[in-house]
C-alpha cells in the first residue's frame, strides 16, 4: 500500500450495567429468559412514559471525563425516527446536536508509537431489543420470520464517537483495548466483546498521501479486538485495490464475516437515511452545572494508563505492570501488598507470571482464589530473609492460591524452608570439607573452580535445603581462612 | 410564502402508502401548517430566550431501581403472533 494512508474513526457502543434499564425499572440482566425484563415502556406501548436513570447519566458523565471531554452544561435528548422490528416504538432515545459529553481523546501506543486519538462525543441512548432470523430449515437464507427478544431493548447504551485520527489496522486495536481497560476501570460496565457489552464499529476510507478524505464505509459486527484488526486491515486492502482498478469506494456499511475473513455490503442507501431527529418531547432537558461536573472529575478513578506508569515506576517490569493492570484485580493486590511493605518487583513478577498461570490453568478468578495482599508480603519477607528459594516460593504460592494456608505454616507443613542459618550450615561444610581434602587443597591453593561441587555436596546432605548462596560463602571463607 | 415540500417522501419515510389524490390533500394542508409556522417565526423575538421544552424543568430523574416487570404470557398474548418465549414478526428485507 505505497503512497496510500488509511483514515479510520470508530464508534463504540458500551452498554452500562446498571441495576435497572435507562428510561424504565426493568432490571439490566444478560443472559435472562426471552421477554422477562420487559414493561410498556421499553416494549414502546402506547402511553407509556420515559423516566432517566440518574446513575445511567452519572456514569456517562464519567466516561466522557475519564476522555477528559468538556461535559456539557445544558443537553437534550432526541428520537431518531425508523422503522425496525427490534424498535418498537418506531424511534430511538437517543442525543443529536447536544450531547452529554464533547471533545475529549483517548492517548494510545502501536508498534511503539503514541498517539492522540481524539473523541469528538460521548452520547447517551438506549440499546435495541434482540432480532433472531429464522425458518423451518434454520438457514437464515431461508429466513421467513425474525423472532424478536426485548429484553435488551431501553438499557443504557452510550455511544463513543472517534475523531478519524487512526492510521492503522493496529491502532485501531490499541485504540478499542484501551478504551475497554478505560470503561472497566471506572465499573460502569464490564464492556465484553463476546457478550455484546461492548461494540465496536469502524469507519475506513483511504487516501494517497497529503489528499483530501476519500469515500469512507462504515464496517460491522467484529466480534473480538482481533476481528476490528483484521476486518479494518481487509477493507484499507479492498479499498485500494479498487481504486486501483479504477473504480471508486461506494459509501455503505459493510458486514465482516468472520468465517470468510471478508467484508460485503449490507445495507445499499438507496435513499440517504432520513432519520427526522426531533427533541424528545416526553422529556425535559438536563442541566450538569459545574458543582456537578466537578464532583465527577473528583470522583475518577486513577486511570490504566496512570496506573501503568505509576506501577512501572517502583521497579516492576513494565510488560508485568500491564498484565496487572489490565486484570485490574490483580494491579489492586500489588497495591496492597505493596502498602504492607512488599518488595515490588518480587510481588509484580509473581503476580503477572505465577498467579496469571494459574488462573489460567484451573480457570478460575482472583477472587475465587485465597490469595491477599498479606500473603504476598509474608512470602516476600520469607524469600527476602533467606528462609525460602525462590523456585520454592513458587511453589508455596500455588498451594495458596489452592487455599492450604499461609505461607509460612505451608513451607514448614512440606518442609521447603531453606536453611540459611551460618550456624546450622557450618557443620555440614566442615564434614564435607574433612570428606574432601584434595578439593580443599585445591581451592587454597587458588583453584576455585571444585566450590561448585562442594556446594552440591553440602546440598545433598542437607537433604537440598540448604540456601545455596550462604553454603558458597562459608566454603569460600573456609578456604581463604584454612 | 409557499414551502418545498417533498411529499412522497414524507409519505416513504412514514411507511404510508398513499394514492395521489391523498398525496395532494397532505401536501396542501403540510403546507398551511408550514405557513403559519414560518407566521410565528416571524415574530419579534429579541431578548426571548430560546426555549427547548414547554415545561420551566430540569433533570426529571428516577434512582436505579428495578421495579418489576411484566408476565412474559401477558405480554406474548397481546402481541399478533408468538412463538414460544418470543414475539414473531415477518422475515426482515434486505438482512440477513
Amino acid at each position: 500500500m505505497s503512497g496510500w494512508e488509511a483514515v479510520i474513526g470508530i464508534e463504540t457502543h458500551v452498554e452500562l450495567q446498571t441495576e435497572s434499564k435507562m428510561f424504565c425499572g426493568c432490571p439490566v440482566r444478560f443472559g435472562a429468559e426471552p421477554n422477562t425484563t420487559v414493561c410498556p415502556v421499553c416494549l414502546g406501548l402506547p402511553g407509556a412514559l420515559p423516566v432517566p436513570n440518574e446513575e445511567a447519566i452519572e456514569r456517562i458523565l464519567r466516561i466522557g471525563a475519564a476522555f477528559e471531554c468538556t461535559l456539557v452544561e445544558g443537553s437534550l435528548f432526541h428520537r431518531k425516527n425508523y422503522f425496525y422490528p427490534d424498535l418498537p416504538k418506531n424511534y430511538q432515545i437517543t442525543q443529536y446536536d447536544l450531547p452529554f459529553c464533547i471533545d475529549g481523546h483517548l492517548d494510545i501506543e502501536a508498534d511503539g508509537e503514541e498517539v492522540r486519538v481524539g473523541i469528538t462525543r460521548v452520547h447517551m441512548e438506549e440499546d435495541t431489543g434482540k432480532s433472531i432470523h429464522g425458518s423451518e430449515t434454520g438457514r437464515i437464507h431461508d429466513a421467513e420470520y425474525s423472532l424478536l427478544d426485548f429484553n435488551r431493548s431501553g438499557v443504557p447504551l452510550v455511544e463513543i464517537v472517534s475523531e478519524p485520527d487512526i492510521r492503522t489496522p493496529e491502532q485501531a486495536r490499541a485504540y478499542a483495548a484501551e478504551l475497554q481497560r478505560v470503561v472497566r476501570s471506572l465499573g460502569v460496565s464490564d464492556a465484553r466483546l463476546e457478550e455484546g457489552s461492548v461494540r465496536f464499529d469502524a469507519n475506513i476510507s483511504v487516501r494517497r498521501a497529503g489528499d483530501d478524505f476519500g469515500t469512507r464505509a462504515e464496517v460491522k459486527n467484529m466480534n473480538s479486538l482481533r476481528s476490528l484488526q483484521r476486518a479494518i486491515a481487509y477493507e484499507i486492502d479492498r479499498q485500494i485495490a479498487l481504486i486501483e482498478s479504477g473504480s471508486e469506494v461506494v459509501q455503505e456499511t459493510r458486514h465482516w464475516d468472520e468465517g470468510s475473513g471478508k467484508t460485503s455490503s449490507m445495507r445499499s442507501k438507496e435513499e440517504s437515511e432520513d432519520y427526522r431527529y426531533f427533541q424528545e418531547p416526553d422529556l425535559v432537558p438536563l442541566h450538569v452545572d459545574q458543582t456537578w461536573r466537578d464532583r465527577v472529575f473528583a470522583g475518577l478513578p486513577e486511570l490504566p494508563a496512570v496506573r501503568r506508569h505509576r506501577i512501572a515506576a517502583t521497579g516492576v517490569d513494565r510488560q508485568a505492570a500491564a498484565v496487572m493492570v489490565e486484570a485490574g484485580d490483580l494491579a489492586d493486590l500489588f497495591d496492597e501488598a505493596v502498602s504492607l511493605g512488599s518488595e515490588a518487583r518480587t510481588v509484580g513478577n509473581w503476580l503477572s507470571g505465577d498467579v496469571v498461570a494459574y488462573l489460567r490453568r484451573n480457570e478460575t478468578t482472583l477472587a475465587d482464589t485465597h490469595l491477599q495482599a498479606e500473603h504476598l508480603q509474608e512470602l516476600a519477607v520469607m524469600v527476602g530473609e533467606g528462609a525460602l528459594s525462590s523456585t520454592a516460593a513458587k511453589d508455596v504460592l500455588a498451594r495458596v492460591l489452592a487455599g492450604e494456608g499461609s505461607p509460612r505454616a505451608i513451607a514448614e507443613q512440606h518442609d521447603l524452608l531453606q536453611i540459611s542459618d551460618t550456624g546450622a550450615l557450618e557443620a555440614e561444610v566442615e564434614a564435607v570439607l574433612a570428606d574432601n581434602p584434595d578439593v580443599l587443597a585445591k581451592l587454597q591453593s587458588g583453584d576455585l573452580k571444585p566450590i561448585g561441587f562442594l556446594v552440591g555436596q553440602v546440598m545433598r546432605a542437607t537433604g537440598g535445603k540448604a540456601d545455596p548462596k550462604v553454603v558458597s560463602e562459608l566454603i569460600r571463607n573456609k578456604a581463604t581462612a584454612g | 410564502m409557499p414551502v418545498d415540500i417533498d411529499i412522497a417522501k414524507v409519505a416513504r419515510l412514514a411507511r404510508l402508502a398513499l394514492s395521489p389524490e391523498k398525496l395532494a390533500e397532505y401536501d396542501s394542508q403540510l403546507q398551511d401548517i408550514l405557513e403559519h409556522a414560518e407566521r410565528v417565526g416571524a415574530l419579534p423575538t429579541e431578548g426571548v430566550p430560546p426555549t427547548s421544552h414547554p415545561l420551566p424543568m430540569t433533570n426529571a430523574f428516577r434512582p436505579d431501581e428495578v421495579k418489576a416487570s411484566l408476565d412474559r404470557d401477558e405480554v406474548l398474548e397481546q402481541a399478533p403472533e408468538r412463538a414460544g418465549e418470543y414475539f414473531r414478526v415477518p422475515r426482515i428485507l434486505g438482512e440477513s
